[in-house]
């Protein structure tokens, strides 16, 4: 007798990665799907060039993202945990971070473009200003506009986890480093950081899956210029070619479970959960 | 004055429109252990975080050795403080916790690794020096916290309830290892307590706080003896209040003794009696419904016992009977 969670969960949750995994195996012509066993669609993707960039591609947002997500995120919580000093200001100040998540993804996303773009607001700024004479170009549909939007939708992902661990350090820790004559500097380094690093690893999971998970970013930020991953799949699922789309869905699942089983190598994060 | 003087004058805290401690001046014996005692919410431990410095001081000085140290950071007054949950740093090894401030002062790894070695000898800990703080008892807890303090070689130890998270037979053999370790290294401690067994346990001299004021201030035998007011003498306990024509007395209930109610100094009226080993305490309600306790040796109680409802007299010495003035 299966309980019904488990049922829920197998049917919810095992049995789609199951299928993909089988449907990465068929075999797939300009007009056909055929059940088959077979390597071609690994064959094929590991034989292309084009996989190796937009991977490389990937973890290059999701590493640019991240580094971005972090300092902005560990500030905020810092600030949150330990200037603020009530309690009904954190929570307020907190809530407030949590505005934007109101809103759908995409709006947020596409609220940028009218910020970015060649007469947007940003370079009609600047130029009233006279900082600049021609708008810039690379602001919107590009790279910079990519990270930016990433950087925007993600960074509570990291503000949560951490202000979370940093809440449970225990207040007098500081006091007794700031007794044993560390500075700031030195207690944010040999106390905060290190009793921070489980809230650290939690929100760069988030990032990092959500960030190599994506496609919609990248393909409204970018203009459609740049790719990564989960672009791949989602042209090949336009395409129909269900069979390549799994294969490469099911190579993307295995190098974000590698990420995370490198970066829990270096933090234990069981005490957080 | 000593080189190692701790003083303090009229010491204000205010927080907002509260005042935790009301200028407060005392001067510390050097080399002695001190207890601050009180109820919670006295000022005591705002008393002792001001002179550690992890509290702003509103008004007065806080002097050490001679120099105002009211202002200076914690680390820079020559006090090292001791907290109550021991505050030790969960990520870092026992001998890296003992070695903390001499990190922070740049000392090289070897160096302070060596330095923190002899500390923790010092608090038997040696065999435990590559454990982490989680993995040892509180008792063991509280000796790195006592190592880490010490290895700043303080003038003055401040301790913040030190052994309120112990159970209570650790906690005696706790405090009698504190008072050891404060007559071999000679410096002065000064030890935030609400239980006045333990203060007279450890103490050289008492201050007992009431209302973010000293109550009384002096060696621990003279403030359990003679205690100037009403709250000094319940607070410590093992004291009578009575009030007489003449004012309020604190009478020390063992030096109570029960005669013939013709005889005694107050007639009264045994409401109850219980026995405790080597006491019996008994307590009788006198003229004015005050209540009267009386601790009397077991072999005298037993040798002529008294019933709730016994007519009694009570008797005590007049050199017994101390006047409070308030």
């Amino acid at each position: 007798m299966v309980s019904p969670l488990v049922a829920v969960l197998l049917i919810f949750l095992v049995l789609p990665i199951v299928l993909i995994v089988i449907v990465s195996f068929w075999r797939a012509t300009e007009f056909s799907i055929i059940p088959a066993f077979e390597f071609d669609n690994y064959a094929f993707l590991f034989g292309s060039p084009v996989t190796y960039t937009v991977f490389l591609n990937t973890f290059k947002y999701a590493l640019i993202t991240w580094a971005f997500t972090l300092l902005i995120g560990f500030t905020v919580a810092y600030y949150l945990a330990f200037h603020i000093r009530s309690l009904t200001w954190q929570i307020a100040l907190f809530l407030l971070c949590t505005i934007p998540f109101w809103t759908s993804n995409i709006i947020r996303m596409i609220s940028w473009i009218p910020f970015l773009g060649r007469n947007g607001i940003a370079n009609a700024t600047l130029i009233s200003w006279g900082v600049i004479d021609e708008p810039i170009e690379w602001l919107l549909f590009s790279d910079f506009a990519v990270i930016l939007a990433f950087v925007h939708l993600y960074t509570l992902f990291m503000v949560v986890p951490i202000f979370n661990t940093m809440m449970r350090i225990d207040k007098s820790l500081i006091e007794a480093a700031r007794d044993a004559g560390a500075n700031g500097a030195q207690i944010l380094w040999n106390v905060i950081i290190p009793l921070t690093k489980p809230g650290i690893m939690i929100g760069t999971i988030f990032v990092v899956t959500l960030v190599m998970g994506d496609f919609i970013t990248v393909r409204f930020m970018s203009g459609s210029q740049s790719a990564n991953v989960g672009r791949l799949i989602s042209n090949e699922i336009a395409l129909l070619q269900y069979p390549s789309a799994s294969a490469t869905a099911i190579v993307l699942l295995v190098t974000v479970l590698i990420t995370i089983g490198i970066l829990l190598r270096f933090v234990d994060i069981r005490k957080e959960l | 004055m000593s080189k190692q003087d701790l003083e303090l004058v009229s010491v204000t805290k205010q927080y907002g429109a509260t005042v935790a401690v009301d200028a407060i001046s005392y001067r510390f014996k050097p080399d002695s252990y001190t207890c601050l005692l009180g109820p919670s919410g006295c000022g005591k431990s705002s008393t002792l975080r001001m002179i550690a410095g992890h509290e702003t001081v509103s008004d007065g000085s806080i002097l050490l050795a001679g120099r105002d140290i009211s202002h200076l950071p914690p680390a820079k007054r020559g006090t090292a403080m001791m907290f109550q949950n021991y505050a030790l740093f969960p990520h870092l090894s026992v001998l890296d916790n003992v070695a903390f401030s001499l990190k922070m002062k740049g000392t090289e790894t070897a160096k302070r690794h060596a330095q923190a070695r002899e500390m923790l000898d010092l608090v038997d800990l040696t065999n435990l020096a590559d454990r982490l703080p989680d993995q040892l008892s509180g008792g063991q807890q509280q000796r790195v916290a006592l190592a880490r303090a010490l290895i700043t070689r303080p003038q003055v130890l401040l301790l913040d309830e030190p052994l309120s998270a112990l159970d209570p037979f650790l906690r005696v053999r706790m405090r009698a290892e504190l008072r050891k370790l404060q007559k071999e290294l000679g410096i002065s401690f000064i030890h935030v307590t609400h239980g006045q067994d333990e203060a007279l346990a450890l103490a050289d001299d008492i201050i007992v706080m009431n209302n973010a004021v000293i109550e009384q201030a002096g060696p621990a035998r003279d403030v359990f003896n003679t205690p100037q007011t009403r709250f000094v003498a319940q607070f410590m306990g093992g004291h009578n209040v009575i009030a007489l024509p003449t004012g309020h007395f604190a009478v020390r209930a063992d030096a109570v003794s029960v005669t013939e109610p013709a005889k005694g100094s107050v007639a009264g009226n045994v409401t109850a009696v219980e026995y405790q080993g080597t006491h019996v305490s008994l307590s009788a309600r006198i003229t004015g419904d005050q209540e009267v306790l009386a601790l009397i040796p077991d072999a005298t109680f037993f040798a002529n016992p008294h019933h709730p409802g016994d007519q009694i007299g009570l008797h005590w010495d007049a050199n017994d009977q101390h006047k409070l003035t308030a």
